[in-house]
């Protein structure tokens, strides 16, 4: 860790969020949803639209995204970071807006992301269409794996035959998701859930249920981020960026080296020293649940607990609501919201929880939070750690 | 050994031998590694220059999944990875087994399916040998 990363610490703060459209937004489109988004975010942090002076964005189909949110907003920002790796992005994107903020290139940096997946005509079905011309797998396209929800249960399966993790287990991830979600009103789907309905759901990709996926929903995410001195002159509680690191070691699930160990050892490990905290120190986990195998690899590989023993770790409602670690408090990507990209999600609950404003679902006492990004398929990760003034 | 192939980007070299029916992993000189899938480099050492070789066949399922499609579209099949003896690991297919038989560990062997021309590496159990 060099000195530059850790004078880095707490330099930053989020200073604005705000979602738009999270579940169905029928007749938006995905550049609607941000900049509502958007827009929202700006006002949550006092600020106006002219101030916004750094843009990260990432899109899941358009390839120069920047330039029509820019476009969109109005705006000429003098910091542009529309680096794309999945889902981690939007958390990805912290640490170099950070520098952005230290050296004075930018002064109010705006990440947004707004997609109409479930409703849009041009929707999930055809963006994963078309990414077989435009971003072709030449080693496993002909095998016709069902991406990404095959690479996960791949994952899975290595996890069961090595750790010996069951399906109930993984049915454990969902069911704490859900409960989460019956306490947050902005949440998909509310209703509770059972192991036994996990376990019996349609199969989609063994041993994956379609409980056990991620839901495909419609939705926008933003946030601001400004220096840590400016987010004590503007009305909201700020939250501090104790650290941030990202890693990408493959793309393709066939390319990942241990399918029990992802990147998210190095990005956790990495943003750990930023902050000089570690996982105890946590009061709760934010993370990619794209699929239910995910938390337990990230409770894992964030050191949450030893590898293999995740499975033991979820039992008996240990992530949900009362339990001894509060994970995915907003329902995550398996029961709240999934537009294609959940990573900025995950970091505005993130935000949320330390300012004190969760409502029902509120974490007592919260002054530190992890939020975990995950990209492709396992691919890339991005680990964020976020404090309240008390953490500085 | 290496194979008779010239010209053209190391995507399409590999696509060819398997069209004829061959399949080639590559071999780093320098490092001493096999490389899979084929590229113009190697991903253990860096160096440009990479020779072909003919794999034993020879492999075991690292990985397994059953993709759940409905009758009428062909039914459920098996997505694999595999581990070759050689060190490489590829995304295919166990062929000759039931889907919701193919399990961790199962050792296998490679095959070139030819359809309409077209080459593509799956493999078949070998039988009572699970390892």
């Amino acid at each position: 860790m060099s000195a530059d990363l850790k004078s880095l610490r707490g330099s930053a703060a989020v200073a604005g969020v705000a979602t738009f459209g999270c579940g169905e937004a029928p007749g938006f489109s995905d550049m609607e949803l941000l900049a509502r988004s958007a827009h929202a975010a700006v006002a949550d942090a006092g600020l106006k639209m002219s101030d916004i002076d750094g843009l990260c964005t990432a899109s899941g189909g358009a390839t120069m995204w920047a330039m029509p949110v820019a476009e969109y907003l109005g705006i000429r920002p003098s910091y542009v970071d529309s680096t794309m790796i999945g889902g981690s992005s939007f958390i990805a994107h912290l640490l170099p807006a950070m520098q952005a903020l230290r050296s004075g290139q930018c002064k109010a940096v705006l990440v947004c992301y707004g997609s109409a997946q479930r409703t849009a005509s041009f929707g999930r079905r055809e963006i994963v269409a078309s990414r077989r011309f435009l971003d072709p797998q030449p080693y496993e396209t002909p095998y016709e794996p069902m991406l990404p929800s095959s690479a996960y249960a791949l994952a899975a399966s290595r996890h069961m035959h090595e750790f010996g993790t069951t399906r109930r287990q993984l049915a454990e991830v969902a069911v704490a998701a859900r409960a989460w979600a019956g306490l947050n009103p902005e949440a998909f789907m509310r209703e509770p859930l059972s192991i036994e309905e996990v376990l019996n759901a349609r199969m989609v990709s063994d041993p994956l249920s379609v409980r056990d996926c991620c839901l495909v929903t419609d939705g926008g995410g933003a946030y601001i981020l400004v220096s840590a001195e400016r987010a004590k002159d503007l009305p909201q509680k700020p939250v501090f960026v104790l650290g941030n690191a990202t890693s990408v070691w493959h793309r393709q699930i066939s390319s990942m080296h241990d399918l029990t160990t992802t990147s998210a050892s190095e990005s956790g490990h990495k943003a750990f020293a930023m902050a000089g905290l570690s996982a105890k120190d946590m009061d709760m986990a934010q993370l990619y649940d794209a699929f239910t195998i995910n938390t337990l690899l990230f409770l894992e590989d964030l050191g949450f607990c030893k590898k293999g023993e995740a499975g033991a770790f979820v039992e008996n409602g240990a992530i949900a609501p009362g339990g001894c670690l509060a994970v995915n408090t907003n329902g995550g990507g398996l029961s709240c919201v999934h537009p294609g990209m959940y990573g900025i999600f995950a970091l505005i609950e993130a935000v949320r929880q330390l300012r004190g404003n969760a409502g029902d679902r509120q974490v007592a006492n919260a002054q530190t939070a992890l939020a975990q990004g995950n990209g492709g398929t396992l691919s890339s990760q991005s680990t964020a750690i976020l404090g309240t003034a008390e953490t500085l | 050994m290496s194979a008779p192939i010239t010209t053209s980007g190391i995507q399409a070299r590999h696509q060819t031998e398997l069209d004829q029916g061959r399949f080639f992993i590559q071999h780093c000189n320098a490092c001493q590694q096999h490389v899979y899938f084929p590229r113009e480099l190697c991903p253990h050492c860096g160096v440009a220059h990479l020779d072909w070789v003919a794999p034993t066949g020879h492999g075991t399922v690292y990985a397994v999944t059953t993709v759940r499609r409905k009758p009428e579209a062909g039914g459920d099949y098996n997505v694999s990875l595999i581990d070759l003896d050689e060190g490489v690991r590829l995304m295919s297919r166990v062929d000759d087994l039931p889907p919701q038989a193919v399990r961790i560990g199962q050792r296998v062997t490679a095959r070139v399916q030819l359809i309409d021309g077209h080459g593509l590496v799956v493999f078949d159990a070998k039988t009572g040998k699970i390892v």
